[in-house]
């Protein structure tokens, strides 16, 4: 049977402006990941009752350990934040479906806006051939080195001009005439609606990563849920972000939010 | 009966007639129908799993967020997403079928026609138990108007009991004046069975954005937060009542689960703690076992009958 596993942290600090990075030492779990999926983190001890949901950013297969990059958007993650190298957490995971690389393109767009960019570095590691990669912050760049070890063109873009092209990522995309055969995309829901229009109309598959407010993360509970079109039908029924995603096809989901 | 030392206690129990293995069942809506659930959990030790509640035409459920976390507890409002019974009988029973365990069916409904069409509907079912829903506080018709309105609540058991075939066991709300009242009433009209408590009706605001968390404003409360309040009302109705109360609300560890059959409980539900842990269940049955042992006590009727003043 699986259960929740003790993790001790190896190194966790502040990366960037309210940026936390946090190396767990996951051995069962980290040759298992796909990237795209995530892992349910159980604090020890503080008010919050339910796991925290987090993305995993990559992962080393060498040591044993995978790092989640988040920000303190809540009580959780501010506990999260206070936790010492050498404390343990409990973990659970690998949890949802990752990416479904496409093994063929000739060429892949990868975009990431805000907290989805975590998720896209151990993505970009394991797409083959040329790669596209838009960063879309609000305003100072975190993980910029980490992808600027791939091999791949880089754009970044700030919602403030304080670094790369100033305004949306989509708009530095469409600046930039951004060209491939599949698109992956994580970040928050409008900008996910932008770009599920933008891939649509240049005729991209695109696939992109939700976020929603989850409680058990095995696809029990039904809390998490989005809109996700019916095939031949003109309805749409709900569907769990943790167990049936996080990552769907931009053109299933229904964008009415 | 401190003293002594019980080497292999009988966790068994007898729920309105069906022998349970163990006191230990799953919380309906928490577990789904347990499929999501058997990586983690060997089903095959559980008392019984009590699915998701179950309509007869399928249902969306509510907006999101659906979830909101409180202080030692959590808000939902899931309203009660289900396929429909159709699709429940010809997918989660077989599933559930290939397990040693016991089968309650959650029946949900927005009418009393609605009720009696799930309950008829799995009258053919190969399953053990019905457990009526008529607590749920996150439908706008149905659900709870039935749970808080004694006549209503005793109306729409004497219908089902009509149509169904498998003993019935009715979930209560905790959002009455007098719990006991209600639960007179549906043994009355023929219950077999009461399971309690339902969740609490809440809310959680949002104070920097000035907005309820919840997509459907309200939500119902449950986990750890919601335990004494659990713990007085199903003392009370052990109280009140002959028919076997299964208790809930907030059971984390064995010894809460003791806690509750110390008040009258027959059998338990674990639910908010399956999210937390997803062991739970098995956790608090080994807990549960563990405090048997150490406590002296060779049966679950002992607990039941061991509280002092």
């Amino acid at each position: 049977m699986k259960t929740m596993k003790a993790a001790k942290v190896k190194k966790h600090g502040e990366i960037g402006e309210n940026c936390w990075s946090i190396w767990l030492e996951a051995s069962e779990i980290v040759d298992e990941v796909n990237p795209g999926q995530f892992i349910h983190v159980k604090l020890n001890n503080g008010e919050k009752l339910l796991p925290r949901p987090l993305s995993i950013c990559e992962t080393d297969t060498s040591s044993n350990t995978l790092r989640l990059v988040y920000a303190v958007v809540g009580k959780g993650t501010e506990a999260l934040s206070q936790v010492k190298t050498g404390e343990t957490l409990r973990i659970l995971g690998p949890l949802g479906n990752g990416f479904d690389i496409n093994q063929s393109a000739s060429k892949s767009i990868i975009v990431g806006g805000g907290m989805g960019i975590p998720p896209l570095l151990e993505l970009s590691k394991n797409i083959p051939g040329k790669k596209e990669i838009y960063l879309g912050y609000s305003s100072t760049p975190f993980l910029l080195e980490e992808f600027e070890k791939q091999n791949a063109d880089i754009y970044v873009s700030t919602d403030d001009g304080c670094f790369g092209y100033k305004g949306t990522v989509i708009d530095l995309m469409r600046y930039n005439n951004a060209q491939g055969d599949s698109l992956y995309s994580c970040g928050p829901k409008p900008m996910l609606k932008a770009l599920s229009g933008w891939a649509e109309k240049n005729k991209i598959p695109a696939q992109v990563s939700l976020e929603e407010r989850m409680a058990c993360g095995v696809g029990a509970c039904l809390v998490c849920t989005c809109k996700v079109k019916k095939e031949n039908e003109n309805d749409w029924k709900h569907q769990r972000v943790c167990a049936d995603g996080p990552v769907f096809r931009s053109q299933e989901v229904v964008w009415d939010e | 009966m401190n003293e002594k030392k019980i080497n292999m206690p009988d966790l068994s129990i007898d729920l309105a007639g069906i022998k349970l293995k163990n006191p230990i069942m799953t919380a309906s809506g928490t577990f789904g129908s347990g499929k999501e659930y058997g990586e983690y959990v060997d089903l095959n030790r559980l008392g019984a799993v009590v699915v998701k509640g179950v309509s007869l035409t399928p249902w969306k459920g509510n907006p999101t967020p659906r979830v909101a976390e409180t202080y030692g507890g959590m808000l939902n409002a899931v309203g009660l997403q289900n396929p429909g019974v159709d699709a429940f009988m010809s997918e989660d029973i077989p599933f559930l079928k290939k397990y040693d365990t016991r089968i309650i069916v959650n029946v949900s409904g927005k009418s009393i026609e609605e009720y009696c069409g799930v309950a008829e509907r799995l009258a053919e079912a190969d399953i053990d138990m019905l457990e009526l829903n008529i607590s749920c506080p996150n439908i706008k018709e149905g659900g709870i108007t039935f749970g808080t309105d004694t006549k209503m609540a005793a109306l729409v058991v004497k219908e089902v009991k009509k149509v169904s075939r498998q003993p019935l066991m009715v979930k209560l709300s905790p959002n009455v004046t007098d719990i006991t009242e209600i639960a007179k009433a549906v043994e009355a009209e023929g219950a077999d069975a009461i399971s309690m408590i339902n969740t609490l009706l809440g809310m959680a605001i949002d104070a920097k954005n000035k907005r309820p968390i919840l997509g459907n404003v309200m939500g119902g409360l449950s986990g750890p937060a919601i335990k004494p309040v659990a713990l007085r009302m199903v003392y009370q109705v052990c109280r009140s009542v002959k028919v076997p109360v299964v208790g809930m609300g907030g059971i984390m560890t064995g010894e809460d689960a003791a806690e509750f059959i110390l008040a009258g409980a027959t059998g338990v539900a674990v639910g908010t703690a399956n999210f937390t842990n997803p062991s739970a269940t098995v956790d608090v049955l080994e807990g549960l076992e563990s405090y048997m042992k150490h406590q002296g006590f060779s049966s679950v009727g002992e607990i039941q009958n061991a509280m002092k003043k």
